[in-house]
């Protein structure tokens, strides 16, 4: 699926803040309101999931412009099953990365421990580049199908690009074994 | 409580056939309609494997039932349900090939080889297959005693489903787990015989590999 998201860069809310030279990672987190997001009241409602939900990135990829911080898609603000009032979206890793509801952020320099590595850390690892190469254990993922309308019928099968078509944000890695670093 | 006539079995079977035909037709009518949210190949995918599910449970939950209440001819239920747990299978699997892989037969033949998710299902699939084949009266009574023998596979097939279940979710374990649990009570039933059956085939590879060595 292609969302016209409608943000601002996560760069120019962090140079707001003057951030020391030792900030490492940036640490997200959603809201924890059970009254409001029932699936949180207890693990098994909420996937397994520990709350609250908890991702990170680092340093120089939540600086790249094309992280973004969303507040609405389509031309209106976002709706509360997509993240309002504000969420991240980081086009070129896979879905989990972008976490919605953010009402915390923080510098450190430690690497946070993300709720899927704590959840399945052999499937879903730190980084989550969208690479057509490294194949969850589960299932390939070397072609994707593009959502649209058009119901059932729409041949919507194509192959997955690599960082999914962003080549700019590839020497972030360039010295990285991306099959170790999924 | 009452006998269930012959007659009252025919209205069971004739509700049974409306429920589960209308609600396949009903959700494929509205997938195709793109009446299914944003994801309409997700839902016919997990509508027709859950469904498939439940009906294999249901299929087993009739003999013990029959036997339990003193009903006999609720059996006279069973092939029908479990030619609709196939029916749901099948349409699983082909909704997986013509919706959601879209004919990519090279991708097929790789994720049935390499997924152990993929795998299991798929073996569960041609067990059902052969079950369904072979579950007229006239092919029952062409193969005597051979027919039980094979229609017994639908033990081995329904644990490949549960593994199948089981390995394609992410992390929400709570209904897999419901599910296992289920099942686990309805072999339970049949503990005897599922006993039987493991030791007889564990049997048969030792005699097979004893063969083996003296060869050796």
């Amino acid at each position: 699926m292609v969302v016209p998201w409608i943000g601002f860069s996560l760069a120019s809310l962090i140079k707001k803040v003057s951030p020391l030279s030792s900030a490492k990672y940036v640490v997200f987190e959603t809201l924890y309101d059970p009254e409001q997001m029932p699936g949180q009241r207890n693990r098994f409602t909420g996937g397994g999931i520990d709350y609250p939900y908890v991702e990170g990135l680092r340093q120089d990829e939540a600086m790249q412009p094309l992280t973004l911080m969303s507040v609405g898609l389509y031309g209106k603000t976002l709706p509360p099953q997509n993240g309002a009032p504000i969420r991240l979206v980081v086009p070129w890793k896979y879905g989990f990365k972008s976490i919605k509801s953010v009402v915390r952020i923080r510098l450190t320099d430690k690497k946070p421990s993300t709720t899927w590595e704590q959840l399945a850390a052999s499937e879903y690892g730190f980084y989550a580049n969208v690479n057509p190469e490294v194949d969850h254990p589960r299932w390939t993922q070397a072609s994707e199908r593009r959502i649209t309308t058009g119901g059932l019928f729409t041949r919507n099968r194509i192959p997955t690009q690599m960082f999914n078509g962003y080549p700019e944000v590839a020497s972030m890695y360039a010295d990285m074994d991306l099959s170790k670093y999924y | 409580m009452t006998r269930i006539t012959p007659a009252k079995a025919f209205w069971l079977k004739v509700t049974l056939h409306l429920t589960a035909l209308m609600l396949l037709i009903v959700t494929y009518y509205q997938a195709f309609t793109d009446q299914l949210g944003a994801e309409p190949v997700k839902a016919i995918l997990h509508f027709t494997g859950i469904g498939a599910f439940n009906l294999l449970l249901i299929s087993l939950l009739i003999s013990p039932l029959a036997r339990y209440l003193r009903q006999g001819q609720l059996v006279s239920l069973r092939r029908p349900i479990g030619l609709y747990a196939f029916t749901y299978a099948a349409c699983h699997f082909a909704s997986y090939l013509i919706f959601e892989l879209q004919f990519e037969w090279s991708l097929l033949l790789s994720e049935i080889l390499e997924r152990p998710y993929i795998s299991v299902g798929f073996v569960a699939l041609l067990i059902l297959t052969i079950l369904a084949i072979t579950s007229t009266k006239s092919i029952q009574i062409r193969m005597g005693r051979a027919w039980q023998k094979t229609h017994n596979w639908v033990y081995v097939a329904s644990l490949l489903v549960a593994l199948h279940y089981i390995w394609s979710v992410k992390s929400e374990l709570v209904q897999p787990i419901i599910y296992v649990l289920l099942l686990s009570i309805l072999l339970a039933t049949r503990r005897a015989k599922c006993l039987k059956l493991f030791k007889l085939a564990f049997n048969k590879r030792a005699k097979t590999q004893q063969t083996k060595k003296k060869l050796a």
